[in-house]
C-alpha cells in the first residue's frame, strides 16, 4: 500500500482514492480476521479507483500533479540517486539563489554535476527557495558550476522543476534575459554530456535555462510549456478560468512532448503518481539516466556538441516550397 | 514592397504585448504618446517615424525600416518561401490558423521576420528584422528557422551578423516549439561566436520574453533605441507579482543602460551609421584591413 496521505494534502481528483485507503488504514490498524475480508474488498476497489481515475487524467489534472506539494523535489532525487553530494552555492557575483541547488556527486560510481530547480516543502522554505522561481543569480550559479564540469570533464545532470523565472524588479534590474540567455548558449556548445530531467513542473525560460542537453528526459506527469496555462489564458482568452483549455491547447503533457519531438523518453511514474511511492519513482528515473548517460558517453565530444546541434536545429514546424536562399 | 505597407497601415494589432503597443502614425494627423503634440503624419514619416516635437520614437513599418537600415537597394531577401503551419491545431478564441491567414492578408508577409544578405557601408552582413506587425513580432517555428539560418549563413559567408529586435516573446500558440526555438536561435548563435565573429544585436520597441531571454541580449554589442521596453517579464506581470505600481521608466532602453545591459542607446537618424562603423571595426580581418 502506498503511504498515508493527509487528505488535506490530496488534490481533489485523487481525495476519493486516498480517504479510500485511509479508510482501509484505519481498518487495518483495529486488526482481527473479520475485517480481511472487507480490507481486501476495499483495496481492490482503491486499485481500481485509482486506475480508472489516472488512465483519463486530463491535460489540467497533470498540471496539477506536477506541482503537487508532495511530489519529489530535485534534492528528494539526489538523495536517492546519489552519493557523495556535497552541495555547491552562489554565483560568485551577487548571492546564492537557493531556487537552484548545484553540487558534484557520484552516480552510479562516476562523479557528476548536478543542477536542478528546488521548491520548499512548506511556506517557510518555499520563501526561501522562492517557490522555485529563480532570479538572475541563480542561473549564473548554476552557469558558473557547469562551466566547472564542462572543464573537469563531469557529466552534468539537470531537474527542472519550476513555475518559470521569477518576474520581479530586481530580477530585471540585474538582467533576467541575459541570464537565461547566457545558459542556453553555453549550454549548446559543452563537450560533456547533459541530461536534463522534467520532474515537475518545466516553466518556460526558467526551464530551458537548465534545458538544452543532450537527451531530455520527462516524468510521465511533468509538463513542459511556453508559458504556464494561467498565463496563457489570461493572455488569449483573457479569462482566468480558461486554463484547463489552455493546458490542453497547449500540448504540454510528457507524452504530447515526446510526440513533438522534444521530449526524448518519458519515464513511467509508480501508480497515482511519484509522490505516492517516490522510492520507486527515484529508480525508475536512476535507470533512464544511467542508460542515456552510458549512451552518450561512447560518443566524442565533437559528435555530442554536434548531435545536440542537431537536436535543437530539427524542433520546429513549418512549411518550404521551392528554393530557398 | 509598397502594396504591402499601405495595407498594413490600416490595421495593427499586437497579440503579444497589447498594453505596450505604439502606433504607427495613421491618418493625416499623429498624437505623440510622449509629449502630447498634434503632428502632421507627413512630417513623422519625414522624421523616421519620429515626432518631430520631441524625437519619440514610434514603432515603424518594418518595410521602412530595412530601407533606413542597409545600403540602399542591398537587402537581398532569403528563405522567403517558408511559411507557418499549426503543428497543435490550436484554438483560442479563434484558431490559430485563422489568426495566421489573417495576419498575413493584412501585413502581406509570411511570418514575422525578414532576413537575408545586406551591406552596410559596402561591407556584407547577415540582417534580419522582426515584423512587429505581424502577431507582435512572436515568434514561433517560422522566425526561430530563419533566424537560425542567418546566423549559419553569417557563419558560413563569415560576415557579421546583425538582429533589429522587437517582439513580445515565444508564440504561445505553437507551444513548447515555439521555447525550442530559443534553444535552437542561440546553439546558432554560439557557433558564429566561437568562429570569431561578430553579432550585433539591436534593441526596437518592444522586446520581451523569449527573444530577449535568447539570442536578442546575447550580442556582442547590444545597442538599444531611446525609451524602447525591454525585459523578460512584462510590467503587467511584474506588477501582478508584486502588486504594486512600477517605477517610471522601468524596463526602458534607458534603465537597461543604467544597469550595464546595453552598450549604448542610438537614436534611429544615427542607427545605419552606428552599425555601418560596428561593422567596419568588428568585422572578419580582411574587411578591416580593407577599411
Amino acid at each position: 500500500m502506498p503511504p498515508v496521505i493527509d487528505t488535506r494534502q490530496a488534490l481533489d481528483f485523487e481525495r476519493p482514492i486516498v480517504e479510500l485507503e485511509n479508510r482501509i488504514a484505519e481498518l487495518k490498524s483495529l486488526g482481527g480476521p473479520q475485517l480481511e475480508i472487507e480490507i481486501r474488498r476495499l483495496e481492490r476497489k482503491a486499485r481500481q479507483l485509482q486506475r480508472e481515475v489516472f488512465s483519463e487524467l486530463s491535460a489540467w489534472q497533470k498540471v496539477l500533479l506536477s506541482r503537487h506539494p508532495l511530489r519529489p523535489f530535485t534534492l528528494d532525487y539526489v538523495g536517492r540517486l546519489c552519493e557523495d553530494w556535497i552541495e555547491l552555492h552562489g554565483d560568485r557575483a551577487f548571492r546564492d539563489d537557493e531556487s537552484i541547488v548545484g553540487g558534484v556527486a557520484r552516480f552510479r560510481g562516476r562523479p557528476v554535476m548536478i543542477l536542478g530547480h528546488q521548491k520548499g516543502r512548506g511556506t517557510k522554505e518555499n520563501m526561501r527557495r522562492n517557490f522555485g522561481m529563480t532570479r538572475p543569480e541563480g542561473y549564473r550559479k548554476a552557469l558558473r558550476l557547469m562551466k566547472m564540469a564542462s572543464r573537469l570533464g563531469l557529466p552534468i545532470l539537470t531537474f527542472i522543476d519550476t513555475p518559470g523565472a521569477y518576474p520581479g524588479i530586481d530580477a530585471e534590474e540585474r538582467g533576467q534575459a541575459e541570464a537565461i540567455a547566457k545558459n542556453l548558449e553555453v549550454m549548446s556548445r559543452l563537450p560533456v554530456p547533459i541530461i536534463a530531467t522534467v520532474i515537475g513542473e518545466g516553466g518556460s525560460g526558467g526551464a530551458l535555462a537548465l534545458g538544452v542537453a543532450d537527451r531530455i528526459l520527462m516524468l510521465e506527469y511533468s509538463v513542459y510549456s511556453v508559458i504556464s496555462p494561467e498565463g496563457c489564458a489570461s493572455i488569449l482568452w483573457k479569462d482566468q478560468k480558461k486554463v484547463e483549455t489552455a493546458a490542453r491547447e497547449m500540448k504540454m503533457t510528457a507524452p504530447d512532448l515526446l510526440e513533438l519531438g522534444v521530449a526524448d523518453a518519458l519515464v513511467p511514474e509508480p501508480a497515482g503518481g511519484a509522490h505516492r511511492d517516490p522510492e520507486a519513482a527515484a529508480d525508475a528515473v536512476g535507470e533512464a539516466i544511467a542508460r542515456e548517460l552510458s549512451a552518450l558517453s561512447s560518443l566524442s565530444p565533437e559528435a555530442r556538441v554536434e548531435a545536440r546541434y542537431q537536436k535543437f536545429r530539427r524542433m520546429g514546424s513549418f512549411l518550404e516550397s521551392g528554393p530557398g536562399a | 514592397m509598397a502594396a504591402w505597407w499601405s495595407k498594413q497601415r490600416k490595421k495593427m494589432k499586437p497579440e503579444v504585448a497589447a498594453k505596450t503597443k505604439r502606433s504607427v502614425p495613421s491618418g493625416l494627423f499623429q498624437k505623440c504618446d510622449e509629449c502630447g503634440a498634434t503632428v502632421p503624419s507627413e512630417q513623422v514619416k519625414e522624421a523616421l517615424w519620429c515626432c518631430p516635437q520631441c524625437g519619440h520614437h514610434f514603432v515603424m513599418p518594418t518595410a521602412e525600416r530595412i530601407k533606413i537600415t542597409v545600403d540602399e537597394g542591398s537587402f537581398v531577401e532569403a528563405d522567403v518561401n517558408i511559411q507557418p503551419e499549426d503543428p497543435l491545431e490550436f484554438r483560442d478564441s479563434k484558431r490559430y490558423a485563422d489568426r495566421l491567414r489573417s495576419a498575413q492578408k493584412q501585413v502581406g508577409v509570411a511570418d514575422a521576420f525578414r532576413e537575408g544578405r545586406a551591406t552596410l557601408g559596402g561591407r556584407p552582413v547577415s540582417i534580419g528584422f522582426f515584423v512587429f506587425e505581424f502577431m507582435g513580432g512572436s515568434m514561433g517555428s517560422v522566425v526561430g528557422e530563419k533566424i537560425t539560418r542567418l546566423f549559419e549563413r553569417a557563419l558560413a559567408d563569415r560576415v557579421p551578423a546583425i538582429i533589429l529586435n522587437a517582439s513580445g516573446g515565444a508564440r504561445m500558440q505553437e507551444g513548447i516549439l515555439s521555447l525550442m526555438q530559443m534553444a535552437k536561435t542561440t546553439a546558432a548563435l554560439a557557433r558564429l561566436k566561437e568562429a570569431g565573429l561578430p553579432y550585433v544585436s539591436v534593441l526596437l520597441h518592444p522586446t520581451t520574453g523569449g527573444v530577449a531571454a535568447s539570442f536578442a541580449m546575447l550580442g556582442d554589442v547590444i545597442v538599444a533605441e531611446p525609451k524602447a521596453l525591454i525585459g523578460f517579464a512584462g510590467p503587467r506581470v511584474i506588477e501582478q507579482t508584486i502588486r504594486q505600481k512600477l517605477p517610471e521608466g522601468f524596463q526602458r532602453s534607458e534603465f537597461l543602460l543604467q544597469h550595464g545591459m546595453v552598450d549604448a542607446i542610438v537614436s534611429r537618424h544615427d542607427m545605419k551609421d552606428t552599425l555601418s562603423r560596428l561593422v567596419s571595426l568588428l568585422g572578419p580581418e580582411k574587411q578591416r584591413a580593407r577599411a
